[in-house]
């Protein structure tokens, strides 16, 4: 088993203006794509969503700056940290992930002791 | 991997075997790289390795081969010195194994230990030249990456003559190559062949990649003076034969195949001896590959019984009529046109309708033609694709509207690189320019 990270990119507008029962019914969808997830043989080690970019705040060297590091339309909004087989195991998760407005970006995890071994 | 022809040191000791040994190295390298280093990918469980090992056991071909006669099997020979060497590399480093990506699922893998059995006879080896053309394949790798991956993986070409192919430097192919290993292993693309489910999709993108490099071949942005490159163009025949040979079940397969024999057949008469592009209408038809036509009709025929035939069988289709035919004039363009409008049903394209308002124009004439011409300009998603006003010109042309073929001839050349292509629109220009004055 491998391990990938599914980044959720969103457009924070659509996020913003989204009403009331369109975020129960996001959440609700999580829900299930979590039990898709573990039905397929898959395993989350971790997730999170984040608050907007509008919260963020970067540092380079001393100088902290108000924003996100990289202003783009859609942004990070949260990720999930599973465990799959191999690429296809993952890619075939992540086509299950919810988004509102937007996609998902599957990276594969460096396994740094791995290579240091190597 | 320098080719066998190009290893340095060998001098044949009395002249005959050695020039047999190396023949047969050659003629091994052409027909067996594929199924020699698939075989020995499973072994090695890592691509790099295994094409280091297949690498070594031809060049010690040469040597072995020389001394001791070519084996009967010169393939089996082969899988079985590039998968003993993947075998003892895998042993030295057997402390680091399970640390190294395996291509193989671990299940999978460990199943296996029999077939990693370095005696095993040549006939229980299982034919792995499916999976991996599908990882070189995969979705996951940008189309060029994959082009690179399939010559110099299922080919066997070295990076030099991939990057002679594409007109890139040496050091951007290597870069290419490299990168795209590195992201097989790094994201752990799977060395199999897709599910029934996947298949479709998947086998999609592989007779895509082929067709790509077939057209890659006629394309020639540089605009040397040849029209084709031949090697490219026999490399993605030989990979859509290997397809259809080893996916029997699989009409698409077929049809590929049919297509390109059938396009391959009319490869001597695209270009004069000068250079200059020759259109269908002019080509000598006596000189079309006969060998070829009547292959590729025959596959026509068994990928179209299919009942739902694909986009590949039914351009096979449309290019078997035109070979079929006794000139341009002569052509069966009614039926062109209905396998047109079949095309655009399975494959809706706006050059497929481009393509079938060129047929129109045959069938019912230039006007009619020019009225689906004139909707595609409106559709916008041909802007800036050459053949679209070049198509619009030779309507306008055989209508004797010179004044606005000239001015679409001109729009056609500016969006043009190549040389033939060139030379042939501004003849064409000279031509209604001459005949505007009288």
């Amino acid at each position: 088993m491998a391990q990938y990270l599914i980044l959720l990119y969103d457009n924070e507008a659509s996020w913003a203006t989204a009403p009331e029962a369109k975020m129960g019914e996001m959440l609700a969808q999580h829900g299930r794509f979590q039990e898709q997830l573990a039905g397929m043989g898959a395993k989350i080690l971790g997730s999170n969503a984040l608050q907007p970019t509008n919260t963020a705040t970067s540092v380079r060297g001393d100088v902290v700056t108000d924003g996100p590091f990289v202003e783009t339309k859609e942004a990070l909004g949260g990720y999930y940290l599973i465990e799959a087989r191999d690429l296809d195991h993952a890619l075939a998760v992540a086509k299950l992930c919810p988004v509102l407005d937007g996609g998902v970006e599957v990276r594969p995890v460096w396994d740094v002791n791995a290579d240091a071994a190597a | 991997m320098p080719l066998p022809d190009e290893a340095p040191g060998r001098s044949a000791p009395d002249g005959g075997t050695g020039a047999d040994a190396r023949s047969a190295v050659g003629d091994a390298h052409r027909r067996e790289w594929a199924l020699v280093l698939a075989a020995t990918a499973r072994v090695a469980g890592d691509l790099d390795l295994a094409e280091e090992c297949v690498q070594d056991a031809y060049i010690s071909a040469l040597d072995a081969w020389e001394r001791q006669g070519v084996p009967t099997s010169p393939g089996a020979w082969l899988t079985t010195a590039a998968r003993r060497r993947a075998l003892d590399a895998r042993r030295r480093e057997r402390t680091l194994r399970d640390k190294l990506p395996l291509l193989v699922p671990r299940d999978e893998a460990d199943d296996m230990d029999g077939l990693t059995d370095p005696a095993l006879a040549p006939e229980d080896i299982p034919d792995d030249r499916l999976r991996l053309v599908f990882t070189c394949c995969h979705p996951a790798l940008g189309i060029e990456a994959q082009l690179a991956l399939t010559l110099r993986l299922v080919c066997g070409l070295t990076t030099r003559q991939i990057a002679d192919a594409f007109l890139v430097s040496e050091a951007t192919m290597a870069a290419r190559v490299t990168r795209a290993k590195k992201k097989i292993a790094a994201a752990r693309i799977p060395y199999r062949v897709p599910e029934a489910a996947e298949l479709p999709d998947r086998l999609g993108a592989v007779l895509a990649a082929v067709h790509l490099l077939y057209t890659t071949a006629h394309t020639d942005p540089e605009g040397a003076a040849d029209l084709t490159r031949p090697d490219l163009a026999e490399r993605a025949i030989d990979l859509a034969r290997m397809l259809t040979a080893l996916m029997p079940d699989e009409p698409e397969a077929r049809g590929l195949l049919a297509l390109l024999l059938l396009t391959d057949s009319r490869r001597e008469t695209r270009v004069d001896q000068t250079g200059r592009l020759v259109l269908l209408a002019d080509q000598d038809r006596g000189r079309w590959d006969k060998t070829a036509i009547a292959e590729g009709t025959a596959l026509v025929a068994e990928a179209l019984r299919s009942d739902r035939p694909g986009r590949y069988a039914i351009q096979a289709a449309i290019a078997a009529l035109h070979s079929e035919a006794p000139s341009y004039d002569a052509t069966d363009w009614r039926q062109i046109v209905q396998l047109y409008d079949v095309l655009l049903h399975v494959w809706p394209s706006p050059v497929v309708e481009l393509n079938r308002a060129a047929a129109l124009s045959m069938a019912e004439g230039p006007q009619a033609a020019l009225d689906e011409i004139t909707k595609l300009e409106q559709d916008g998603r041909l802007a800036g694709y050459r053949y679209l006003p070049a198509t619009k010109a030779d309507l306008l042309r055989r209508l004797g509207r010179y004044d606005e073929a000239a001015a679409a001839y001109e729009a056609a050349l500016e969006r043009t690189l190549g040389t033939a292509e060139r030379g042939f629109l501004e003849r064409r220009i000279a031509e209604v320019t001459t005949s505007r004055a009288s």
